[in-house]
């Protein structure tokens, strides 16, 4: 059986306790307000892009549960330094691994650290936590102005 | 005598194992489990006595008349209304309060009037009359609440005047677990002339209503948070009260005469009960009320006093654990937050020892701003709960921390 252990994994933990790029960026140009209003969860993105259009520094703010506040703070790491470009299908795996067949083993070539969340599959009720950030952060990327949810 | 097994035995699904632990359904506020007599009275209907109620002359069509009307004759003895026609069924709770704020209020609330409601209502005792007092140019006042989770009942008092129209309070709240004084706060309601609605969705699992003692004008409540079928509930209101208002939704039942120029409504309670109602709901809502007579209210408050007590004793010594409403008057009720970890984690968390509670915000979003916590964890809990469960609760509670150590 899919033991707890596989969704509260020690980096999980390790990022919900620590959570990277926490906070207001200094200089930013893009950010967006994330709500999922089941848990109550909210976030802020911020994100710098610059001149080369690459995602030169990239931040979040908020409260949530582990799952959604260790999801950002992965998703910040995995996409600062890339280019703009890229976003979409980033988007695209994430969303895929955490909706896929349980069966499905995610592309961890691909996915990178990202992959630990993939538990989250078997928690159907938390797959709203982990793509709350993704989707905060898409609608920044998009410059669109309404609220993100996860619906 | 109060029996758990025995009890427990009336209740089909708590025999079941999840992940392969014994289920321990501590979610009774969202809705309670289901007796066999009530899983039994529904089937019944279906099986041998389904038709339309009031409309036909063949035995089927009589005997689920007799069946629906029986129903209302138990609800209105156990809240001792008046007569059966100031019972009326309605979907729940929600729907109950909507026709109040539609029907009366629509007729009965004009701009520069106040409507009062408290700090710890749920959404579906806030929003509706929000939206009446924006349509009208009505202002909605709000009682506030002190840290135990307790009505301010010097503050109500002030906000109370004669431009106050109605009141509407939760009897019981169900992120709190709460008990409102209704009796002086009807009381208190009537001397300023403001009518009184009364939100017993938690409350009429738990505690005897009387409404003629009370002299509440509207009572509602919903048939499944009182192990009876969801989609069904009830609206208890004042005879003369509800003769002065109009119809909340028109079309079959609620009329006496159709033509195309004018229409004659039907009596009391039909005259709020346009279409085909939910007839099984009904049947089974009834027998769900004989199931509480039978064991009684003084047998199910002091078990169910008894057992919070064993639960709020053990969440007070448990580390990092922070109760959430800490009334002196509260019921089965245990709210709270833990220092290292979030409620939605610890309410995944739990699930797996089999443990079913809740967390978020409960419906009643402003109580989480009061308290300034994003969500809480509830555990609720019911006549068929065991010490033994709550010992379950505290145990995953204490898995949930050592992961996140
Ligand atoms: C205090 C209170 N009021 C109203 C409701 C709404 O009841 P329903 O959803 O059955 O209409 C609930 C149920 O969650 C409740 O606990």
């Amino acid at each position: 059986m899919f033991d707890l252990r596989d969704l509260y994994l020690q980096v999980i933990v390790d990022h919900n306790k620590a959570p990277r790029n926490f906070g207001v960026l200094k200089k930013y140009n893009r950010d967006a307000d994330g709500y999922n209003p089941l848990c109550g969860d909210k976030l802020h993105v911020y994100v710098h892009v610059n001149d080369d259009h690459i995602i030169e520094d990239i931040s979040f703010e908020g409260e949530g549960c582990a799952i959604s506040v260790a999801s950002a703070s992965l998703m910040t790491e995995a996409l600062k330094g890339k280019p703009i470009s890229e976003f979409p299908d980033s988007f695209e795996r994430f969303q895929h691994m955490v909706t896929s067949d349980i069966n499905e083993d995610p592309d961890e070539e691909k996915l990178g650290k990202l992959a630990v969340l993939a538990g989250v599959r078997e928690f159907p009720s938390r797959i709203k936590c982990a793509v709350l950030c993704w989707h905060t952060l898409k609608s920044a990327v998009e410059d669109s102005h309404e609220i993100a949810k996860t619906e | 005598m109060f029996d758990v097994k025995k009890i427990r035995a009336d209740f089909p699904i708590l025999s079941q194992e999840i992940y392969g632990k014994p289920l321990v359904y501590l979610d009774n506020a969202a809705t309670t489990q289901k007796p066999q007599c009530v899983i039994d009275a529904v089937s019944h209907y279906y099986e041998h006595d389904n038709a339309n109620v009031h409309r036909g002359v063949h035995a089927l069509s009589e005997r689920a008349t007799a069946d629906y009307e029986a129903a209302r004759k138990i609800i209105a003895g156990f809240f001792n209304a008046r007569s059966e026609r100031e019972v009326i069924f309605t979907r729940g709770t929600t729907e109950a309060i909507n026709l109040i704020a539609s029907s009366w209020g629509g007729a009965n609330i004009k701009a520069g009037d106040e409507v009062l409601i408290t700090h710890m209502e749920h959404h579906s005792n806030i929003v509706p009359w929000q939206m009446l007092c924006n349509h009208v140019g009505a202002t909605l006042k709000v009682a506030p609440i002190n840290d135990a989770g307790e009505l301010i009942m010097d503050a109500f008092d002030s906000l109370l005047s004669e431009r106050t129209r109605l009141v509407g309070v939760v009897h019981m709240s169900n992120a709190l677990g709460t008990i409102n004084p209704i009796e002086s706060i009807i009381e208190k309601a009537h001397a300023v002339g403001a009518k009184v609605l009364i939100d017993g969705a938690q409350a009429a699992a738990h505690l005897a209503v009387d409404v003629q003692t009370l002299d509440c004008d509207f009572y509602v409540t919903s048939a499944h948070k009182m192990y009876g079928p969801t989609g069904i509930g009830v609206l208890i209101g004042k005879e003369s009260i509800l003769e002065t208002m109009p119809p909340y939704q028109g079309g079959g039942d609620m009329i006496r005469m159709v033509t195309f120029e004018k229409t004659e409504y039907n009596d009391l309670p039909y005259k709020f009960e346009a279409g085909t109602p939910h007839i099984a709901g009904a049947i089974g809502f009834g027998k769900a009320i004989e199931y509480i007579q039978n064991i009684g209210f003084a047998a199910i408050g002091r078990r169910e006093k008894e057992l919070l007590r064993y639960a709020t004793n053990k969440a007070e010594v448990f580390n990092g654990l922070r109760q959430i409403g800490t009334a002196r008057d509260k019921a089965c009720v245990l709210s709270f937050v833990m220092d290292s970890v979030h409620p939605h984690d610890l309410g995944t968390i739990v699930d797996r020892d089999g443990v079913a509670i809740r967390a978020g915000h409960h419906c009643a979003m402003p109580v989480m701003q009061f308290f300034n916590v994003p969500a809480t964890a509830r555990a609720s809990f019911s006549i068929y709960n065991t010490e033994g469960e709550v010992d379950a609760l505290f145990a995953a509670l204490k898995k949930a921390q050592d992961i996140f150590a």
